[in-house]
């Protein structure tokens, strides 16, 4: 990847991730841990690779993502936000009463293509998005990003078996890697390893990455693009809080919100590191 | 009208779409392995390309009809009722219900007339499931001409819609040549002055048959027809409760959160009347032939005779 580009890269998605915990810490609740190992994802996405338009959010053609694993919508409002959807001010109301930022995705949210949060069906919408633009020729594509301890969810295995029997080329599912949901490590709670022979088994074209570096993301994507006649599956390797020193690998932050002492601590790690590569 | 033609609702909502499919060229079907008994097969046959067998997958094809949805087309997603309301309500609730997509959802093999089956795959909680997602529409048609209105309807309303067909032959007792269908109104079939009976799919026409043996006996019976449940039509039952204070509801589905709970609302809130349901009771089906189970759970003119003759104390 071009450094100009991947140093941007790396300063919107510290910015992102500042959002992230500012709307987590005002809203006093959501899941700040899963938000922050998509991160970099959701940076690559919405400024690297999707077409897509702040100005006019339901134009037709543009390309698609469901957040299947709902819970992470801090990550996605802190990057539509950061693309111009709505004011960044909106993330300091998240789940507050009366507020545009409902605790998961809402599809009346501007930029929100799907709402989202019962795990195992935004891939099942993806396939459906999908589809479609394949009955109607129509460019667009269509990401959706799942949770590793979400594909536990029987629906996601019928998703998978759909999309590779119609042949779905113009979808790209994420699975998030991070290893902990709720009551643990994936592999105590209930293994879903291994996940790139259950998606090639069930004839999907899978690809690993490293969730954290511009460099692999790219490059998993560039290889998506050129894979036809059958869906394509990224298996992001991530860390769980990435980018807040406490919260990194530490499974109480799947859905907790940080006081007033861990906000300052982690605005001041990102601040730091926002200055850092702002140089 | 003993020599009415009969036809199960089913093969009217296949027919539907057989003919829908020429005049909305975006229109689409879905369905799970059972395209044969939900009368899709007949849409299939004729726009192969706009027919998808989803597999024995009715969760992830609620999803995909959501996708299609938000997509701009027009998706059909059919599977035995049993499956579409109960296995998949999450499905139905979180991605089709609470984004309000453009999902029309035709469920056969509804209520006990499933027969032979027996309990799993008779549903007679659907209504009460459905009716309770924010913005859904369900409509329960009585016969053919009905059945191929509503759908029709379905396909015009933009919203997520739940139809309810059944599998056994139903007379057809409408004029397809004046049948008008609304969303949300009622139809007044006979009016009548000592007592109201609301029906809905598969009653109603046992509910014409009943009201004439009533007349014969002297008692003068009212039928409303309930096509669309939800949104119900209020001022239609408030009238009737006003005008006769006695209403009995009957319908192919359990007493719980059906038709009878929807016009007991109307009455709590509107116009209080004395209410008697006929329904499934607090119990499941069992298997057997369809028209014996029918009159052996009291869903028949015969009971409802039985029942107005009660209530009046007659």
């Amino acid at each position: 990847m071009d450094e100009t580009l991947k140093k941007q890269l790396e300063i919107t998605a510290t910015k992102i991730r500042l959002g992230i915990i500012e709307g987590v810490f005002n809203a006093k609740s959501g899941h700040p841990g899963g938000s922050l190992s998509i991160a970099d994802l959701m940076t690559y996405l919405y400024f690297a690779k999707m077409n897509v338009y702040p100005d006019k959010p339901d134009e037709p053609q543009r390309d698609r993502l469901v957040l299947s694993k709902g819970h992470t919508a801090p990550a996605l409002y802190s990057t539509l936000a950061e693309k111009g959807f709505f004011p960044k001010e909106e993330l300091k109301s998240l789940r507050h009463i009366g507020a545009l930022l409902q605790g998961h995705p809402c599809i009346t949210i501007p930029g929100v293509d799907m709402s989202s949060g019962s795990l195992g069906q935004g891939i099942s919408v993806a396939c459906g998005m999908a589809l479609s633009g394949k009955l109607s020729n129509d460019t667009y594509k269509v990401y959706t990003v799942l949770g590793d301890g979400e594909i536990e969810e029987g629906q996601v295995w019928e998703a998978a078996m759909f999309a590779a029997h119609y042949k779905l080329d113009n979808l790209v599912a994420v699975v998030d890697n991070n290893g902990l949901q709720i009551d643990g490590k994936i592999e105590d709670v209930m293994s879903p390893y291994p996940i790139v022979e259950k998606f090639e088994a069930f004839g999907w074209h899978a690809i690993t990455c490293d969730a954290h570096d511009f460099d692999s993301i790219e490059a998993a994507f560039d290889e998506a693009e050129k894979i036809s006649g059958q869906p394509v599956v990224i298996v992001q390797k991530s860390i769980k809080g990435k980018g807040v020193s406490y919260m990194e690998n530490n499974v109480s932050w799947h859905g907790a919100a940080p006081n007033k002492e861990q906000y300052d601590q982690a605005v001041a790690e990102l601040t730091a590191h926002l200055k850092e590569l702002e140089g | 009208m003993a020599d009415l033609q009969k036809k199960a609702t089913r093969e009217s909502y296949g027919e539907a779409l057989a003919e829908l499919g020429e005049k909305y060229d975006n229109l689409y079907v879905f369905d799970a392995d059972l395209a044969a008994a939900t009368k899709t097969g007949i849409f299939k046959k004729k726009f192969p390309e706009r027919h998808f067998d989803c597999g024995i997958a009715e969760s992830n094809m609620m999803g995909v009809a959501a996708g299609m949805a938000a997509t701009g087309k027009i998706p059909f997603a059919s599977t035995f009722a049993m499956f579409a309301a109960g296995r998949a309500f999450e499905q139905v609730r979180n991605s089709i219900g609470y984004p309000h997509l453009n999902v029309k959802i035709g469920a056969t093999h509804a209520g006990i007339s499933v027969g032979e089956d027996g309990a799993t795959h008779q549903c007679n909680e659907d209504i009460a499931l459905m009716r309770t997602i924010p913005g859904m529409v369900v409509i329960n048609p009585a016969d053919d001409v009905e059945a191929k209105a509503a759908v029709e309807a379905a396909v015009k309303y933009e919203g997520p819609v739940y139809m309810r067909f059944g599998r056994l032959a139903a007379p057809i007792f409408n004029d397809p040549a004046t049948y008008k269908f609304e969303i949300g109104k009622g139809i007044t079939l006979r009016d009548g002055k000592d007592i109201t009976i609301v029906a809905t799919g598969l009653m109603v026409y046992e509910a014409i048959q009943a009201a004439e043996t009533l007349a014969a006996e002297g008692i003068d019976a009212g039928v409303i027809n309930i096509h669309t449940i939800k949104p119900i039509d209020e001022e239609l039952i408030a009238a009737a409760a006003a005008k006769t204070g006695l209403l009995l509801t009957v319908e192919e589905h359990s007493v719980i959160g059906g038709l009878g709970s929807a016009v007991a609302d109307v009455l709590a809130s509107k116009q209080p009347a004395k209410l008697v349901k006929i329904g499934v009771n607090d119990e499941f089906g069992h298997s057997g032939p369809a028209v014996e189970l029918l009159k052996q759970y009291g869903l028949c003119a015969e009971n409802i005779v039985a029942k107005a003759k009660a209530a009046l104390g007659k």
